[in-house]
């Protein structure tokens, strides 16, 4: 057992030496290529070197290990184990060599069979490839036989294949003979049945054979033939190109037949262009007619489409039409074509220009848009085609032209209807009257323009707004994105629009003799109102919806909005102060004629107070009522509440003292002058026609001091008597009873009244004024 | 400086009557003329001294009532007209007629007691006494003590015509033609006998509804003095002297009553109004449909307009808003781009011509606005004597001289 376990291992140890060098470098060289490997992967040496955790393959003890040496192992085991273990392993040993041995003998059998039927096999193939020799020898002289025989075959058909190859060439040109022969007639088939296009096709096919054989007289005869009937050919084609009656493709095919029978492209190009010509001026002329002087032309719209569809529809096929055919014809071509389109569009836009005029004067914004969309739209294409002929650029000029006029329509329209607005509202202060009621009040006038007038603003605006509405063809273009809506609608046609509003309410203020009598004072109020408004909300408000629906994008200066508002607050000023000075007038006319007409000398003791006065009293409390509808109360100065009596009562006692009394004495007239000098002084200067504020207060303080200036100024032109003298002083004090109410500092009544009852006085020659409690008690019963 | 400080001069009365001593072409004289139902009027005679500032004063009496216009002859110094009322009235004592004598007295009183009471404004041609005529300036304290009295050369007989509201002399002439408004009656008058005899020599009047009044008319200075021109109400008329026919009419030329109007001394076809609308407008009488300007600066009525006599740019306005405004209207002069040169100065011509020809027409503006009246001014004008210089009167007596600003003077001149 020991020996074959010696046995055992030594014959493996024998050949195993010899492949040990090798096989130990081998790892050795691969363990390197792996390292640079893993150098290469980032892998470290070491983790490589751990990881084969098993038993060192070189440790000779390893039984199962290539370098296991016998010896070493056994010294191993002699010195290391014990008795016991050795026995234990001495044991295992003897059980595996064995199991070793058993093993073997299982296999040496098993393949020992496999061999024995392997040698069997061999020797029987032996056989069989002997016997496959033969048949092949066999079959390789059959071949040759073969052989020999396909060629004696061949040579012996050489002959005919020849012969038939020239008869199917001969066949052939017989058969193009034929239908070079059949042509002429073919032709004429042809051009009867009006298949030009073919017949241009077998010309086209024949015409190079012809002309290559034309030396051959039959050939000739074929060429002269095809030539005339060519020539008739074309003729036809000519014929029916002029006749024209067919449409644009069928001319373009006649051309291009043409053209193809080489007919000389220039004359053809003219013709071409002639009879394009022809047609559109056909168009055009029925356009025209469309246009003509009968009112019934059709709508904008509908013309448009006509114009688009008839003319530049037409106009486009010639141009597609011709740019096929003639473009060999290069630029000189083009240029042709190119003024020729310019001379038709002038002319389309000559007629489009004078409908889109006849259109001016209409309303339908939407409709004209969208014939100039369709217009614009429509030359698009052409455009593109014809770049030279500029027609797109002529069609954006027209368009704008069109908006241009139209900002300016609408511009007049605002203004017809403002205009239309100061009637309704003359009518309406005007009719009340008439009726002796009231109509409606100042206010609800007011709120009427004010939203009239906006409401047409905002039409306006939406009207011509459509001009820029994207699905619109023309609106991107860059008038239409920046000074249509800059210069055009903000400057143009609001602010325009605002500026001739104000002029329009100004131009009632100026030359009061002629033309303000006419304005009714309501009016000028109601205006001075409107463009108050406008100075404070509206016109920011317009302005802001302008700007807003007109994305305005350019560098265009443009009337900032406090420049307008500063205009409208003007005219409004300047109306309210000319109302002022209408309503001053009206009582002043009335103190004059009642100052100048009565006979002051010869008056009697007044018992009352004249009608006039009341008049004045109540025609100033008309028009307080009318201007409050409209203006706020506006501030007075504080006076007590009792203000009438206890200004009485300074007003008497001090016209007793300070003005009049001392006329008695002979001293007077100096002593008067210096007095009245004096409170002068201490009186600040009336600006009897000063600037009004927008308050009721100011209005009426204005109108009152320009009565009673006229007053004091008419007074003084008159010679009083006593009675006189009496009987202004009447009035005074009932102006005064009544007046100081209405004004925003009532010590200006009493100063002007003063003065008035001291001129008169001055105008006496017997100055003997009446006593203050008469005069009161006059007062308060009339 | 101090020579551009108003002169102010104090009435004891109300006033409405300026003028210039006309005829006076060396010293600067004024004549106003008072109003006063209870004493005596006057009439000043305010001599200025322009080298001094200082004003002289000598007054006259015009016992016949209170003065409403005023006006120097152009050919005598010593003449003038005025318009004045006479009062009719029951309860005027005898004393006030003082020196017209007791016949008269009792011819008023007979008249006063058959109409009532009534008042009358008449015209009449004075002379003042010899020593006043070229302003002696001798005591003039002594001569407010014993004020002299007026000669009275004529009256205009007005009682079949009505009011007289002015009197115009004819204005280059010799001092023998006015013409008097009266109503709506306009008289040319020729004076005779050394103007003792005062002769109607033709007349015309308005007719039209209602009660036309003439309120101001003046004397035209072209034309060889054919033509006057007069307003009532709202109306400019022109009159030729020798038919007595309207020649021109300019209706509603202002919004209100026409106050006062004057002739452009250098164009002859120009012509200022003003009136109650506070405007002072401008016309060609040759288009009397537009005015050719219009000024709006005063506040209250305009009642006077004046153009200087030489430098016609320069117009004098007087309103009831207690103000005088200096206007230099030089778009509508006759010398629209400044001085002219005259010929004769043929060294500086070409200077000028550069000059000129870089200046530009030059803006209408107002000059100055004179505060100094505390009450409406009735009257405003020109001396006779300077035309730098001017007088405006208010109704509380109070005559103002002012002088054209220095610097504008310059520039004109210059």
């Amino acid at each position: 057992m020991a020996a074959a376990a010696a046995a055992g291992p030594s014959p493996g140890s024998g050949p195993g030496d010899s492949p040990e060098g090798p096989e130990g470098e081998a790892p050795e060289r691969r363990r390197k290529a792996h390292g640079m490997l893993k150098l290469y992967y980032g892998l470290s040496e070491g983790e490589a070197a751990g990881r084969p955790a098993g038993p060192d393959p070189l440790d000779p003890t390893d039984l199962n290990g290539a370098h296991f040496d016998p010896e070493v192992y056994l010294d191993k085991l002699r010195r290391e184990c014990p008795l016991a273990q050795l026995m234990d392993s001495e044991t295992d040993m003897v059980r595996q060599i064995r199991a070793l041995d058993s093993d073997m003998q299982t296999l040496v059998y098993e393949n020992y069979n496999k061999f024995i039927s392997a040698t069997d096999t061999i020797r029987k193939m032996k056989n069989d490839f002997r016997k496959m020799e033969d048949e092949m020898d066999r079959l390789a002289t059959n071949m040759a036989v073969i052989t020999d025989f396909s060629a004696r075959i061949s040579a012996t058909l050489q002959d005919r294949h020849e012969r038939i190859t020239k008869l199917a060439g001969v066949h052939a040109l017989l058969r193009k003979l034929q239908f070079l022969f059949e042509l002429p007639s073919r032709l004429t088939k042809c051009v009867e049945l009006g298949a030009y296009g073919q017949a241009v096709r077998y010309q086209g096919r024949a015409q190079a054979v012809l002309q290559q054989y034309q030396h051959l007289p039959s050939f000739r005869a074929i060429q002269d033939d095809c030539r005339v009937i060519t020539a008739r050919l074309a003729q036809q084609l000519r014929q029916r190109f002029r006749e024209g009656g067919s449409g644009a493709p069928e001319q373009a095919e006649c051309v291009e037949l043409l053209l193809a029978l080489g007919e000389p492209a220039e004359e053809l190009c003219e013709e071409f262009l002639a009879h394009a010509r022809g047609r559109l001026e056909k168009e055009l002329r029925s356009l025209e007619a469309e246009l003509g002087p009968s009112p019934p032309a059709p709508d904008v719209l509908e013309f448009t489409d006509h114009g688009g569809s008839g003319f530049v529809g037409g106009l486009c096929q010639v141009a597609a039409a011709y740019q096929e055919l003639f473009a060999a014809q290069g630029p000189a071509g083009a240029e042709k074509l190119a003024a020729f389109a310019r001379e038709l569009g002038s002319r389309y836009f000559a007629l489009v220009e004078r409908r889109l005029a006849q259109e001016q004067g209409g309303g339908d914004n939407s409709l004209l848009v969208r014939a100039l969309d369709r217009f614009h739209r429509r030359l698009r294409a052409p455009g593109a085609l014809l770049a030279a002929a500029g027609l797109a650029d002529a069609a954006t000029e027209i368009v704008e032209r069109v908006a241009r006029e139209r900002l300016g329509h609408h511009l007049q329209g605002l203004r017809a209807a403002f205009l239309g607005c100061l009637t309704d509202v003359r009518q309406a202060l005007a009719a009340p009257r008439v009726a002796g009621k009231e109509g409606p009040g100042l206010a609800e006038l007011l709120a009427n323009v004010a939203s009239s007038i906006l409401s047409h603003i905002k039409a306006s605006l939406a009207a011509v707004h459509l001009f820029t509405a994207k699905e619109v063809s023309f609106s991107n273009k860059p008038y239409f994105r920046g000074e249509f809506c800059s210069q055009g609608v903000r400057e143009g046609l609001i602010v325009g629009f605002i500026r001739s509003m104000c002029q329009t309410a100004q131009s009632f203020c100026d030359s009061p003799g002629e033309k303000g009598g006419a304005t009714p004072p309501a009016l000028l109020l109601l205006l001075s109102r409107l463009c108050l408004d406008y100075e404070t909300a509206t016109i920011s408000y317009i302005l802001t919806l302008t700007d807003e629906q007109f994305l305005v994008q350019d560098q265009f200066p443009v009337t900032p909005v406090s420049t307008l508002c500063a205009e409208a607050r003007e005219t409004a000023r300047r109306l309210l102060t000319h109302y002022v000075k209408v309503q001053g007038l009206v009582i002043s006319q009335m103190l004059r004629k009642s100052v100048e007409t009565r006979d002051w000398l010869s008056t009697l003791e007044p018992r009352n107070v004249r009608a006039v006065m009341k008049r004045v009293v109540e025609d100033t409390t008309a028009i307080d009522v009318q201007v409050g509808l409209l203006y706020e109360e506006g501030v007075r100065k504080a006076q007590s509440s009792d203000s009438s009596k206890r200004t009485f009562s300074v007003y008497s006692s001090s016209r007793q003292q300070g003005r009049y009394a001392p006329s008695y004495t002979p001293s007077a007239p100096m002593d008067t002058n210096l007095l009245s000098n004096i409170q002068k002084l201490f009186s600040e200067r009336i600006d009897v026609f000063s600037p009004v504020e927008f308050n009721k207060v100011s209005v009426l303080t204005g109108i009152i001091k320009i009565s009673l200036k006229t007053l004091l100024e008419c007074v003084r032109l008159r010679t009083f008597g006593r009675f006189g003298l009496q009987q202004v002083q009447v009035d005074c004090h009932f102006l005064q009873l009544y007046l100081w109410r209405f004004v925003a500092d009532e010590e200006l009544v009493h100063l002007l009244l003063d003065e008035v009852v001291a001129s008169a006085a001055l105008r006496c020659p017997d100055p003997v004024p009446m006593e203050p409690s008469v005069v009161e008690v006059i007062c308060e019963r009339g | 400086m101090e020579d551009d400080a108003p002169v102010i001069y104090g009435l004891e009365f109300q006033a409405r009557a300026l003028t210039p001593q006309t005829a006076e072409t060396d010293a600067i004289r004024f004549l106003v003329g008072t109003q006063s139902l209870k004493y005596d009027n006057q009439i000043h005679i305010i001599d200025f001294d322009d080298e001094n500032n200082i004003i002289n004063k000598n007054v006259l009496l015009h016992q016949a009532g209170e003065i409403w216009h005023i006006s120097a002859s152009p050919a005598d110094r010593g003449v003038l007209a005025t318009c004045y009322n006479r009062t009719f009235c029951c309860v005027l004592s005898l004393d006030s007629f003082g020196a017209l004598g007791k016949s008269a007295a009792q011819l008023f009183i007979a008249l006063a007691t058959s109409s009532d009471s009534k008042v009358l404004t008449c015209a009449a041609v004075w002379r003042m006494p010899k020593e006043l005529e070229s302003g002696s300036h001798e005591s003039p304290d002594d001569s407010s003590s014993t004020a002299q009295t007026l000669e009275l050369l004529c009256h205009l007989d007005n009682t079949a015509h009505g009011n007289m509201a002015c009197v115009v002399w004819e204005p280059m002439g010799d001092g023998k033609k006015i013409i008097s408004l009266a109503d709506n009656h306009i008289l040319l008058w020729d004076l005779q006998e050394s103007s003792s005899q005062a002769v109607l020599a033709s007349s015309a009047s308005l007719e039209g509804k209602g009660q036309l009044k003439f309120t101001s008319g003046r004397w035209s200075p072209h034309h060889n003095c054919t033509q006057v021109a007069t307003a009532n109400d709202t109306t400019l008329r022109g009159w030729d002297t020798r038919s007595m026919s309207q020649i021109y009419c300019i209706e509603n030329a202002h919004g209100q009553l026409v106050r006062d109007l004057d002739f452009n001394p250098n164009k002859q076809y120009y012509l200022a109004s003003c009136g109650d609308d506070c405007k002072v407008k401008f016309w060609d009488t040759r288009n009397v449909t537009e005015p050719v300007k219009t000024l709006e600066e005063h506040s209250h009525w305009v009642w006077n307009v004046r153009y200087n006599h030489s430098h016609d740019q320069l117009v004098l306005t007087g309103s009831s808003d207690s103000r005088v405004i200096l206007s230099n209207m030089v778009s509508i002069s006759s010398e629209p781009f400044g001085h002219l040169v005259d010929d004769d100065d043929i060294s500086d011509q070409e200077d000028h011509r550069s000059e000129e020809k870089s200046k530009e027409p030059l803006q209408d503006n107002v000059i100055a606005t004179y505060e100094e009246h505390e009450d409406s001014v009735y009257a405003v004008d020109w001396s006779s004597a300077d035309p730098w210089l001017f007088a405006s009167l208010s109704y509380d007596g109070r005559l103002v001289i002012n002088r054209v600003p220095r610097a504008l003077k310059y520039h004109i001149l210059l």
